[in-house]
């Protein structure tokens, strides 16, 4: 049996932020995709991505003349690769399946041939490494004298780069996910229609989905961030208020563009298909796995104005960069303004039945 | 100006949805702890009537007043003090019936324990399951639940139980009485005229958005004038004619519908043998003939032709 309970219980706003947790959290696909799903992203990204004492390169050499013991004796002190020596047939087979980057021939004393698909930039690079070695051992002197340093930073791996673009695309799709689906569904039962006509404050209905998406953002940050510092030492350099600040900005722009998204819709197959509308291209141009710098200039303005580019970017600068809020000001600004006309437009748009 | 005492009073009612008249001038008022129903076929006009008095649709033209108050302009306090129960609504299949009924609670600030709601409609056994477990007359009964929430004043009903079996009907139909029982006024649509002669004290006829008849069901039954209906089918000869039918002993009027004759009677008694008698001198064999008590039904085809519902 139910009971009453306290007084604060019986409020309807409390009663309604209770039915979006126990509609989230009893149905397991969304657990999963919203708090699991992005761990798994990051571990594998981590993984695939982790930087590793390069590999040596496979190459063949091929010759019986003389001078090809001397030859292989010069490439095998080059630790970037790995030789064998193979005879004519096994090697062409080799270079071509992949199996070797580069096939060095001896022709005679003084006297070599690479084979090799200038195809693949692999095999380029280990042109360069091979006639190097090859030219040195035949008794070439460096013009230049050259001297290396070597860097190796916290915050310069791609996991560094990839972890705030992931936790931004997350803040999207939890916000635009939460929200587009239990409204359309709402309406579709015509529940919403039900719920009008009671007393029910339409704004605390509202209000009941961003204060639990605040509540889950919690855990959802915390979560993917936590998982990102202690497996893969992601440093968080900036403040963590300004961090915090940053994800509950964009989680309420992207709340406010879920709930605009499911304004009108009456089928879920509706919402969804304009959910993928609108995040789609976020997907793709908003920098989450790669920099958006590589695409055109000519549609930069676009990119730039879109909500979770600036979220990705602010995300960035307050991890890798550790800025103050002073710079985050443009982000911030498209942010806020995607907010503002997001919940606006969908205010005036938005149909109960 | 209405008399202050009707809890529902609706005048000159007009609704149109594109080029579709749903409402065309409809008139009713219920009476203080009345149970009044709104009988009709399908797109008749009856959702779109209710949901105009829930204040859920603004009407085109027309007077309604609610409980002394109008939409538009007491919405606030109407809504605290009406039950309402929609066509087809589906309740979150993942929360409890508690906790549904808890959340409903929560909009208004009087009315009984949810506990007690929950004893109201008889789901104690079902407090803790989730809706989406729920049997069709178990979610009606959690709807019904949700429209007494509030301790309303007046209930609207729209079609409480449509596609319920029989059993699971009866029970709802105790439930509906027990709250008239009480004192307070309901508006119900339905196309069961079993329902509406169960439960409504008063009964509109309503086709094509407009009320074709008023009257308790006793009454409407009444107007024709016969007690019992009398269908036949001949098969020999297609034609009898309905003149001769209509001059037989008991007979207050004849139809012919489909090669299939209707006759409305007084004293089936008298007009059987008469009837056989007159066939029998037509030449015509007699391959069925069926009779029943009349009913809202027979009211309904009187007045349009049709069936209430025609399948």
């Amino acid at each position: 049996m139910t009971s009453s309970g306290p007084g604060w219980y019986r409020h309807p706003l409390v009663q309604l932020t209770l039915v979006r947790y126990r509609e989230f959290f009893r149905e397991p696909e969304a657990v999963f995709w919203v708090f699991i799903f992005p761990i798994l992203l990051t571990a594998g990204l981590g993984i695939a991505f982790r930087r590793t004492a390069p590999e040596r390169t496979p190459i063949a050499v091929v010759g019986s003349t003389p001078g090809t013991g001397e030859l292989l004796q010069a490439l095998r002190q080059d630790s970037s690769l790995k030789v064998q020596a193979l005879d004519d047939s096994a090697a062409t087979d080799s270079v071509r399946t992949g199996r070797v980057a580069l096939v060095v021939r001896s022709l005679g004393p003084g006297m070599v041939q690479y084979e090799y698909d200038s195809e693949r930039p692999e095999s380029r690079t280990t042109r360069l490494a091979v006639d190097e070695a090859v030219q040195r051992a035949g008794g070439q002197r460096q013009a230049v004298r050259v001297s290396e340093r070597k860097i190796s930073e916290r915050g310069s791996r791609y996991v560094d780069f990839v972890v705030p673009g992931l936790l931004g695309m997350n803040l999207m799709g939890s916000g635009i996910w939460g929200l587009g689906f239990a409204i359309v569904d709402a309406r579709r039962k015509r529940l919403l229609k039900r719920l009008v006509a009671t007393p029910m404050s339409r704004v605390q209905y509202l209000t009941s989905f961003v204060l639990s998406r605040l509540t889950l953002l919690i855990i959802e940050v915390v979560l993917l961030l936590g998982f990102a510092v202690v497996a893969f030492n992601v440093p968080i350099r900036g403040s963590l208020l300004l961090l915090v600040m940053v994800c509950v900005l964009s989680s309420l722009a992207f709340t406010a563009l879920g709930l605009l998204i499911a304004s009108r819709a009456k089928t879920v197959e509706g919402v969804s298909g304009l959910m993928n509308l609108v995040m789609l291209p976020m997907w793709i141009f908003s920098g989450v796995f790669f920099s958006a710098s590589r695409f055109p200039d000519a549609i930069q303005p676009l990119i730039q104005v879109l909500p979770l580019t600036a979220v990705v970017d602010a995300l960035r600068a307050t991890m890798l960069q550790g800025v103050g809020p002073g710079r985050l000001l443009p982000e911030l600004a498209i942010i806020s303004g995607w907010l503002a006309v997001s919940f606006l437009l969908s205010l005036k748009l938005f149909r109960w039945r | 100006m209405p008399p202050p005492s009707s809890p529902l009073f609706v005048r000159n009612l007009r609704k149109v949805y594109g080029d579709v008249l749903a409402v065309d001038g409809l008139d009713l008022e219920v009476l203080p702890g009345e149970c009044f129903g709104l009988l009709g076929p399908n797109g008749a006009g009856k959702t779109t009537t209710i949901e105009i008095c829930e204040g859920l649709t603004p009407p085109d033209a027309g007077e309604v007043v609610v409980l002394g108050r109008r939409w538009g302009r007491d919405d606030a306090q109407l809504r605290e003090l009406l039950g309402i129960s929609l066509q087809e609504t589906q309740f979150s299949e993942k929360l409890t019936v508690g906790e549904t009924i808890q959340l409903f609670r929560s909009f208004y600030r009087k009315g009984p324990h949810p506990d007690r709601v929950i004893e109201m409609v008889q789901l104690q056994e079902k407090a803790g399951a989730r809706v989406g477990q729920l049997s069709g007359g178990q979610k009606q009964r959690l709807a019904l639940a949700c429209a007494l929430v509030g301790d309303p004043q007046l209930l609207f009903l729209d079609e409480p139980t449509t596609g319920l079996d029989p059993q699971s009907r009866r029970q709802l139909w105790d439930l509906i009485e027990q709250f008239r029982s009480g004192g307070r006024s309901i508006l119900l649509t339905t196309h069961y005229m079993e329902e509406a002669e169960h439960l409504c004290d008063r009964v509109a006829i309503v086709d094509h958005g407009r009320v074709i008849a008023l009257g308790t069901p006793r009454e409407l039954v009444a107007s024709l004038r016969a007690e019992h209906v009398l269908e036949f089918a001949v098969s020999d000869t297609d034609q009898v004619d309905e003149r001769t039918l209509a001059a037989l002993e008991g007979v207050c009027s004849a139809t012919r519908r489909d090669g299939s004759y209707r006759l409305q009677v007084e004293e089936l008694h008298r007009t059987v043998p008469a009837l056989v008698a007159e066939l029998r001198r037509q030449g015509a064999q007699l391959s069925e003939l069926r009779t029943h008590s009349a009913s809202l039904e027979d009211v309904f085809v009187t007045l349009t032709g049709r069936h209430l519902r025609d399948e």
